[in-house]
């Protein structure tokens, strides 16, 4: 794990010194609120639609037990009791006060946390892998070239603020995990035929209101070149960019407008004249932050315990198979903690809940967590031995659901419920639907499938990317929910095909039911995925099972 | 013919809590819409706005919601503001927590 230097230390403290000054000053009045806004965004502090929202950041989705524990204290003494991880590998408290937010802060510092860039038209919180350092596919841990990135573009004079967010993630793994493509620039660690290491970038993807998925701006960067070539990139957008409307603002139509080729050689002419300022400085730092990132010393020893409770225990059997995943290391696993218990709030998770999965991080876990862009928890390093103990703890806190990857494996962004953008409801659309095909127990024979809802044209949720995607809408005054399928957040990314008008609040658990059930009549066999079979047989027969009505007056 | 003015409410949120709050015809302001003044008069609404958006130091950002009269006072028209009205649908937590303790 990264620990902060002294420097880090001081930043923050002085940091958090001037917000809580700031927010005095908003408090008796002496700030107007168009004068704090700006200020309480550069701080993560929201306003939404029944209170304020605090994001912190957890940089690539990376945590300590310490810092579990302390997010599960802020959710406790300052908020009502739970917090909601996000799409974006962050936490969100949904309850602040605004006179409690200085000392959230300060609580945050005290485990090397903050929600600084959490907001604004800056470089965001850098998101990668949820497996980083664990994963049997990576090159190499994704997780101190994103450090790298993040202490580069943290507080960044020449980023601070610029026609829009920034996001950039970073992969180094056979699987993309964290939706490179959905990024305004991707960083994967790859390898060349020489077998030496290097970047392959892309830029211009991202999900809202102009779906887009990202395009190689260089297949190979050279290692000690990131920095300036990420660095031309976004100065060259910031340059060019469009400023004249808010919704052309994103590096996406940036690259769409100007088309790659010229956005390469603006960025070529960039780095040219930048890259001999970096003397090299960089890469020293690279090394140094790679020392805090070193695997820990795996335990080898039998996995008796863990096979015999596989053979034994069909529960435990059905969470293995659905919530481990390969490790690099042969006797360890990684393990997916599911926060998507049937009918409770996807990414919600309690301060208990925080605690255990803490605990269990500590006790056997090797202090990791991560925080996946799905929504759930993740302990990177295992041994296999300890995973019957460790299910059976996650059982007692209703944390032991086997659905990774399955049908109500969704993510949902907090839509109206929460959210002062959204135009519809996106929780409880998800908690039907879970409960709905936990009911059905159907859920294990569809096998994977992703879906994924937001509550309005932003696309919090990835809807655009889901095999089943939803997004809410407002339709003359009521909710009503449009679908799309075909969507991928994976290497072979996509934009979903929108399936026609649609649905009611009512009528939308109904739909999700009809389209699952023509893949079930659709498929080739229980090997062949949704997306599988919707590739091989189009939108069509989809079209038909959820507009039966339209296909009666065609006959 | 002029068109006909929907009624509102003016509402904000409150600037320590964060809660969604109403402008009432005697200056407070509740937590709750019932109490809120209806506002029929497009002239009135813009005057009590103004007053409103003067309160920099008790409330943030305030607008006039469109609402309709009701048995016990205003009604939201729109989902959203019945949404602000009420709460989170996922747990009983804003006003809904508030009306359990009472
Ligand atoms: C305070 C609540 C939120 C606000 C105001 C907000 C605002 C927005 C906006 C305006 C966009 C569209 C960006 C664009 O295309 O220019 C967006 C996109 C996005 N947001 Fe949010 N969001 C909120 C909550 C969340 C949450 C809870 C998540 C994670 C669950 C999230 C993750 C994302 C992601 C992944 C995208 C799409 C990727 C992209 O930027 O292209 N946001 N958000
Ligand atoms: S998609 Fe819309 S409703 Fe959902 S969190 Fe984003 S801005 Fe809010």
């Amino acid at each position: 794990m990264y620990k902060y230097n002294d420097f880090d230390t001081a930043f923050l403290a002085e940091r958090n010194a001037q917000f809580r000054a700031q927010v005095a000053r908003r408090i008796d009045g002496s700030l107007t609120e168009d004068e704090f806004k700006p200020l309480r965004l550069m701080n993560g502090l929201y306003l939404q639609l029944h209170a304020y929202m605090l994001r912190v950041a957890v940089p690539y989705g990376s945590l300590n037990s310490a810092q579990m524990t302390q997010l599960a204290l802020l959710a406790e003494k300052w908020d009502k009791g739970y917090g909601h991880f996000t799409t974006r590998q962050n936490i969100q408290f949904n309850w602040p006060k605004l006179s409690d937010v200085p000392d959230m802060l300060d609580a945050l510092a005290e485990v090397g946390m903050h929600a600084i860039q959490t907001s604004g038209n800056t470089i965001r919180n850098v998101t990668s892998d949820h497996f980083a350092g664990a994963a049997a596919d990576e090159i190499e841990d994704p997780r101190p070239v994103a450090e790298l990135i993040r202490q580069w573009s943290t507080d960044h004079p020449e980023f601070q603020f610029m026609g829009r967010k920034f996001k950039i993630a970073v992969g180094a793994a056979a699987k993309d995990r964290a939706v490179l493509k959905a990024h305004d620039l991707a960083v994967r660690i790859v390898q060349n035929v020489a077998g030496e290491t290097g970047y392959q970038i892309l830029i211009g993807g991202g999900l809202g209101r102009t779906p887009m998925v990202g395009q190689v701006i260089n297949d190979f960067l050279p290692r000690a070149d990131l920095l300036p070539y990420i660095e031309s990139v976004v100065s060259v957008w910031n340059q060019i960019g469009r400023r004249d409307n808010k919704y052309k603002a994103r590096i996406k139509i940036t690259v769409h407008e100007h088309g790659i080729e010229d956005i390469r050689a603006r960025v070529d002419a960039r780095f040219a004249l930048i890259r001999p300022t970096f003397t090299g400085a960089d890469q020293e730092l690279l090394a140094e932050i790679k020392t805090h990132f070193a695997a820990p010393i795996f335990r080898s020893a039998p996995t008796t315990t863990y096979d015999a409770a596989y053979d034994a225990d069909p529960v435990f059997r059905a969470w293995a198979d659905t919530n481990l995943a390969e490790h690099r290391v042969g006797d360890h696993a990684i393990v997916t903690i599911s926060i998507k218990k049937h009918g409770a709030t996807p990414g919600d998770a309690s301060a208990d809940q925080m605690r255990t999965m803490a605990d269990l991080a500590a006790q056997y876990g090797y202090d990791e967590l991560r925080i996946s862009h799905e929504q759930n928890v993740i302990l990177p390093h295992v041994h296999k031995s300890d995973l019957p103990a460790l299910h059976a703890r996650l059982k007692q806190h209703d944390l032991a659901t086997a659905n990774i990857g399955l049908i109500s494996d969704i993510i949902a962004c907090p839509g109206m419920d929460y959210c002062a953008l959204a135009t519809a409801r996106a929780i409880p659309v998800a908690e039907q639907i879970a409960t709905r095909f936990d009911d059905l127990k159907l859920e294990h024979d569809i096998g994977h499938l992703q879906i994924k809802i937001s509550g309005c044209i932003n696309a919090c949720g990835h809807h655009h990317v889901a095999h089943i995607g939803i997004l809410g809408l407002d339709r003359a005054g009521v909710e009503n929910y449009q679908i799309t399928l075909g969507g991928d957040a994976t290497w072979t990314a996509n934009i979903g095909e929108r399936a026609g008008p649609g649905f009611a609040y009512d009528e939308i658990v109904p739909a999700v039911e009809r389209i699952v059930a023509a893949y079930l009549d659709l498929r080739n066999s229980a090997e062949e995925t949704f997306l599988e079979t919707y590739r091989r047989v189009g939108l069509s027969p989809f079209k038909a099972a959820l507009y039966p009505e339209a296909q009666k007056k065609v006959a | 013919m002029a068109r006909a003015f929907t009624p509102k409410v003016i509402t904000a949120n409150a600037l320590i809590e964060g809660d969604v709050i109403y402008l009432t015809a005697d200056d407070q302001w509740s937590r709750d819409l019932s109490q809120a003044e209806l506002i029929t008069d497009e002239a009135h609404a813009q005057l009590r706005l103004l007053d409103a958006e003067s309160q920099v130091a008790e409330v943030v950002g305030v607008y006039l919601a469109d609402a309709k009269p009701g048995e016990n006072g205003p009604e939201p028209t729109h989902f959203r503001e019945d949404f602000r009205r009420t709460g989170p649908s996922n747990y009983a937590h804003g006003k809904q927590e508030a009306e359990a303790n009472v």
